[in-house]
């Protein structure tokens, strides 16, 4: 099953629609709860990064009954050192993101440590596509 | 699967429905459909929370309370009284007035239930220490809370504070006060005067305990407007007091707005409002709001002075409570006689204060096996191209995304909608009266001809 989520750049107060949304759906497809919290998670990272980093982007999510697949693709600055930004602590956020909150730098490895699988490809001054993947509980 | 039988002090009376919208409308759970021109209800779906009974414009749902009179059948009557129904009365009536005519109307023992929070706050930061790991954790005060996180945030269940509330508390001290001066246990009855539905279904099918010790909930207004003839028809006041136990300010703020909160260390918040608890929890589940300690969460407006059973409005009542909570701080210093009564069982009701595990029972799922579940809900993005999204109700379902679900779990037709009725006709693939028949089914009589 395959969901769709446009993501505008700097709007932080609807950061979280799409994760809220798929929320929604795998609770109606009876995934385990401890299972939703992880996705929703490294969803709402995943999501908010976009919001504060790129021009805009699209959340594709595929569901079957083995994995979600999330995919986020954003047209942006790209990363230019991933292996950096996969660092605890290290964050690229403007004062003004982090008074709101965000730009902890717990984002990247957040999502890792709650994804099963994490890809990132990254092209400077282009945009970013983030890959997460988590195994469902087929009952 | 689901058919474990709960009970709802909610009850809709068919006689009385007329089979309008405004109780599916409101409903934080999607509960009620019309169908035959009656509302419905799915037991399993309720919380209790009351938004039906407030908006219902017949009065045709009503809260089902035991008779008063079989308080008699006790030789020992309890009345277990909330703190807000002191906040009930205009201010020239006293509370111990109220007190006595509670005694006058047939009650030998009164107690207001927020005694028993001192025991309950050392017990919770008992729990706190013991359980660093759970943040936040979720106050299990109110009952239609416990409930909206059973059907709705399953996940959530692992996070609610398993001890009693000041009711249960307050039963189990009075129970064990008079057995321990030598009454018989039957000649006991402890009644809750209450202020919500959701404390009666909680007493009638407790959520973490086998039994109640309660025997009866009786309704606020009820209470309400027998004390208050009482009071205008003697005339006199102050027929009968009993001693008095002054409840301190934390006792009597305790079922308002941020009662709890304000009890407890850390970073805590309270939220009221069942609509605004859903909100939040929705982010507290996704992690969008961490940190927070504690969680103070009231299903009504206001807390229990909104109970949908109290009559006094609810912002005067908060106001008289809150001036009551100030007064007795002042007297607070010649501390009486009874809380070092209840101080004596402390260690008995903090032994007696664990509820078991709260177990999830979601809703929402479609089916248990999850590719059925994505078959389903394939179906029904299907269907939601072809309503309307105009949430008009007239199928008797709240929202047309409420009819895509009702029609994958065959609870109804797509042909239930009027949009795709008209559409039809046009096409000639269905006649008016065809229409029409399909909407009596939904709206009764109301598309009797004459």
């Amino acid at each position: 099953m395959h969901f769709e989520y446009n993501v505008v750049s700097g709007d932080f107060s609807n950061a979280g629609t799409a994760s809220s949304q798929i929320k929604k759906v795998l609770k109606q497809l009876n995934v385990d709860s401890v299972t939703i919290k992880r996705i929703v998670v490294a969803l709402y990272e995943a999501e908010v990064n976009v919001v504060a980093h790129s021009y805009g982007g699209t959340i594709f999510a595929d569901i079957d009954t083995k994995e979600i697949i999330l995919r986020l693709k954003d047209t942006g600055p790209g990363i230019p050192d991933i292996k950096q930004a996969m660092k605890e602590g290290y964050s690229t956020a403007s004062p003004q993101v982090r008074e709101m909150g965000f730009g902890a730098g717990m984002g990247l490895p957040n999502i890792k440590k709650n994804a099963d699988k994490l890809d990132i490809k990254s092209e400077v001054g282009v945009g970013t596509e983030v890959m997460i993947m988590v195994k469902l509980n087929d009952n | 699967m689901d058919k474990q039988y709960f009970h709802h002090a909610l009850k809709i009376s068919e006689a009385n429905c007329i089979g309008c919208t405004h109780c599916i409308k409101v409903c934080p759970t999607e509960a009620i459909r019309v169908k035959n021109g009656k509302a419905h209800l799915f037991e399993n779906r309720c919380v209790d929370c009351g938004e039906c009974f407030r908006v219902c414009p017949v009065n045709a749902i009503y809260v089902d309370h035991d008779d008063f009179n079989q308080i008699f059948n006790y030789k020992y009557r309890i009345a277990l009284v909330p703190g807000v129904l002191i906040g009930q009365f205009p201010e020239n009536i006293t509370t111990q007035q109220i007190y006595s005519e509670l005694l006058e109307i047939g009650f030998t023992h009164v107690f207001e239930v927020e005694h028993t929070v001192d025991i309950l706050i050392e017990a919770r930061e008992d729990f706190k220490k013991k359980n660093p790991s759970i943040k936040p954790l979720i106050s299990t005060f109110c009952p239609a809370v416990i409930r909206l996180i059973q059907v709705k945030f399953p996940a959530l269940v692992e996070n609610l504070i398993l001890l009693k509330s000041p009711l249960d508390i307050a039963a189990l001290y009075y129970k064990k006060l008079l057995t321990d001066q030598g009454i018989a246990e039957e000649e006991i009855g402890l009644f809750y005067i209450t202020p919500c539905a959701a404390k009666i279904a909680a007493v009638k099918s407790p959520v973490g305990e086998n039994k109640s010790e309660i025997t009866g909930v009786i309704n606020l207004d009820f209470i309400y407007n027998k004390v208050y003839k009482s009071i205008k028809q003697s005339g006199k006041k102050n027929c009968m007091i009993p001693h008095s136990d002054e409840l301190d300010a934390k006792g009597i703020l305790w079922s308002l707005t941020n009662g709890e909160k304000d009890t407890t260390d850390g970073r805590a918040l309270a939220v009221d409002e069942i609509h605004n608890v859903i909100d939040f929890l929705e982010k507290i589940e996704s992690d969008e709001i961490s940190d927070v300690d504690f969680l103070e969460l009231r299903a009504c407006d206001e807390s229990c002075a909104g109970g949908v059973l109290t009559s006094g409005n609810r912002f005067l009542t908060v106001e008289r409570m809150k001036k009551r909570a100030k007064a007795s701080e002042i007297k607070i210093n010649d501390s009486s006689c009874f809380s070092t009564e209840l101080q004596s069982y402390k260690k008995y009701l903090i032994e007696n204060m664990n509820v078991s595990k709260i177990m999830p029972r979601s809703m929402l799922k479609l089916d248990e096996n999850m590719s059925e579940a994505i078959k389903k809900m394939g179906k029904m993005r299907d269907i939601m191209e072809y309503l309307p999204k105009t949430d008009c109700g007239m199928c008797g379902a709240s929202t047309c995304q409420t009819l895509a679900e009702d029609i994958v779990m065959q609870r109804a037709d797509i042909t239930d909608c009027v949009f795709i009725q008209r559409t039809m006709e046009q096409k000639g693939s269905m006649t008016m009266n065809e229409a029409i028949a399909k909407m009596k089914r939904i709206w009764g009589d109301k598309f009797n001809t004459k």
